[in-house]
């Protein structure tokens, strides 16, 4: 018991790393995560792709070319929210979060490692949905600013998807239940947000439920990186609508974190 | 020892005046303990008579009502990380939840601590060398405790809670832990575990408090603890009728009862009082709500 190791004080950096391997670890070898958040989109691009993949939707864009940034968005949503508020209500549940806050780890190194899990996954994600796209459904990549318009939607989405997944996991006082309260929330969304259904063909107050929303600014943004620039017109406003798309996911990211932030504890709701 | 952070005249843990209210309930209702550094210390008492709740305000989890508390020269409820890198704690219950084997958590925990142990030498110390490669849904319930005592231990920590540490052992476990307790004893680690087993707290403890209805009723030494109970209990059968008396003289009592009686005394037993008795006996009193009951049971 007294053989002592040679090593040198855990610095933050140190310490978010060894949380993110934790994490990945965590994520890699839970089948539920697995199947239905990193193969899910994936699975669903290609059923939807095979079944009405060469529907014509727009001159030159077929419904599998318009599923594919439909699925991206939506494998943000699922991999920052609904994949986060169930595996946090469910550490909280058994008192992992408690033997977290139990240890030196810092809660900014937590919650860095949470999101950097996050990250990773969605662009590991996204990597394989385009690939598929690619190579089955003819959609091409972005070039030159498309790729600026991707990286910052992304982030932004992102960020809104983990804040108010973590919000979410405080919500959920019996994880059990979560996923009959997370999944209704996440499909209801998935249909008029323009992910399995195209958003113009939906009716206009749905839309505007929709709007309010993140997933449809989302997928409108990949939408904008994804397809043709002449699908713009298109669109429900004729417009990708770039400035709206940045300041709804910014309010979204920054009502989000004040909720995470206010509702979130270590310990369980029956705890104190 | 010597290299500790606090000046020696402050104790590991001290409390004063402690309160802890849920509503009317008053879980931990005015208690005071200090706990000298490199004391192990155990806390006994009924379930619910406020043991983890003390625990865990000492831990930093809960807030209390009312009082003072530092742990290691600091207020819990205001402590930083510093601060937990001084601690082990071991939380009650267990969890089969995780994608981790034992090692790989061992690593982890012992990668955010500046001195760890060695994870090997860990996972030998406490018997999981073995199972090092299992998850914590292959692994039993006594056998997730343990992992849960390297856990706690990992750090080198100066002060360590164990809250039940042995629910679940089988006696060759509970004998291991044992040993365990006596090596991080021996490092000059601070110990304080909760514990329902009384042969546990005797074994390990260098003073036994015991609890009830939110109230220390009694803080000693086993040895201490086990003197109170002065009286033994002589019961037989006299005339058909099964008798116990309780005497602090039971050689006068025998031999009085040896004079009046031809040949064999039937059912004859004289029993010395356990530490058991004893703590029943002040479990029974603080329920009853007074210090002395002192009557022979017939």
């Amino acid at each position: 018991m007294t053989a002592a190791t040679a090593s040198s004080a855990p610095t933050w950096t140190s310490m978010t790393r060894s949380r993110l391997v934790v994490e990945l670890k965590e994520f890699l070898r839970s089948r539920e995560q697995m199947v239905f958040i990193f193969f899910f989109p994936m699975m669903l691009l290609l059923l939807f792709g095979s079944v009405f993949g060469g529907q014509e939707i727009a001159d030159g864009v077929s419904f599998a070319q318009y599923f594919l940034p439909g699925m991206v968005a939506s494998g943000i949503l699922n991999t920052g929210f609904q994949s986060l508020a169930m595996s946090i209500a469910i550490d909280r549940d058994e008192d992992v979060l408690k033997r977290v806050h139990a240890t030196p780890l810092p809660a900014t190194s937590f919650f860095a490692a949470k999101v950097a899990q996050v990250l990773i996954v969605s662009v590991v994600q996204i990597a394989a949905l385009v690939a598929i796209g690619v190579a089955m459904y003819d959609a091409s990549l972005p070039s030159g600013s498309g790729w600026w318009t991707f990286t910052w939607v992304f982030l932004l989405g992102t960020a809104a998807s983990t804040t108010l997944g973590i919000a979410m996991s405080s919500l959920l006082r019996n994880a059990k239940a979560g996923s009959a309260i997370i999944t209704p929330i996440v499909l209801f969304l998935q249909f008029t947000s323009g992910v399995f259904l195209v958003y113009t063909q939906i009716p206009t107050f749905l839309q505007h439920v929709a709007a309010v929303f993140p997933l449809k600014w989302l997928a409108q943004g990949m939408r904008s990186v994804f397809l043709p620039e002449s699908f713009e017109a298109a669109e429900a406003s004729g417009s990708w609508q770039h400035p709206a798309t940045a300041i709804v996911l910014t309010l979204w990211v920054i009502a989000g974190l004040v909720l995470a932030v206010r509702t979130f504890r270590w310990t369980r709701h029956d705890d104190n | 020892m010597l290299a500790r952070l606090d000046p020696m005249s402050e104790p590991a843990i001290r409390i004063e005046g402690l309160h802890k209210h849920y509503g009317d309930l008053h879980a931990v209702d005015g208690l005071d303990l200090e706990i000298p550094h490199g004391e192990v210390f155990a806390l006994l008492g009924p379930n619910g008579a406020g043991k983890s709740t003390t625990v865990e305000i000492l831990e930093g989890f809960r807030k209390r009502t009312a009082g003072e508390v530092t742990v290691l020269g600091v207020d819990p409820h205001h402590a930083g990380k510093g601060w937990r890198g001084r601690l082990g704690i071991m939380l009650q219950g267990t969890s089969e939840h995780g994608a981790l084997t034992a090692r790989e958590s061992l690593h982890y925990a012992a990668s955010l601590y500046s001195d760890p142990r060695d994870v090997d030498a860990t996972l030998e110390a406490v018997g999981l060398a073995e199972k090092a490669g299992a998850k914590p849904a292959t692994l039993s319930g006594g056998q997730r405790r343990r992992l849960d005592v390297a856990l706690a231990v990992i750090g080198r920590p100066e002060l360590v809670f164990l809250d039940e540490p042995t629910t679940g052992f089988d006696p060759e476990a509970r004998r291991q832990f044992w040993t365990l307790i006596e090596s991080l004893r021996e490092d000059g680690t601070t110990i304080l575990l909760t514990t329902h087993y009384l042969d546990e707290a005797d074994h390990l403890a260098d003073r036994i408090g015991i609890i009830a209805a939110g109230r220390m009723v009694a803080l000693d030494t086993p040895v201490g603890l086990r003197s109170r109970a002065a009286d033994a209990r002589v019961s037989w059968v006299e005339g058909g009728t099964a008798r116990t008396v309780e005497t602090a003289t039971p050689s006068a009592l025998l031999r009085e009862l040896l004079a009046r009686t031809d040949g064999e005394v039937e059912g004859l037993e004289v029993v010395h009082p356990s530490l058991e008795d004893v703590y029943l006996q002040l479990i029974d009193d603080a329920s009853r709500g007074h210090a002395e009951t002192e009557e022979a049971v017939a």
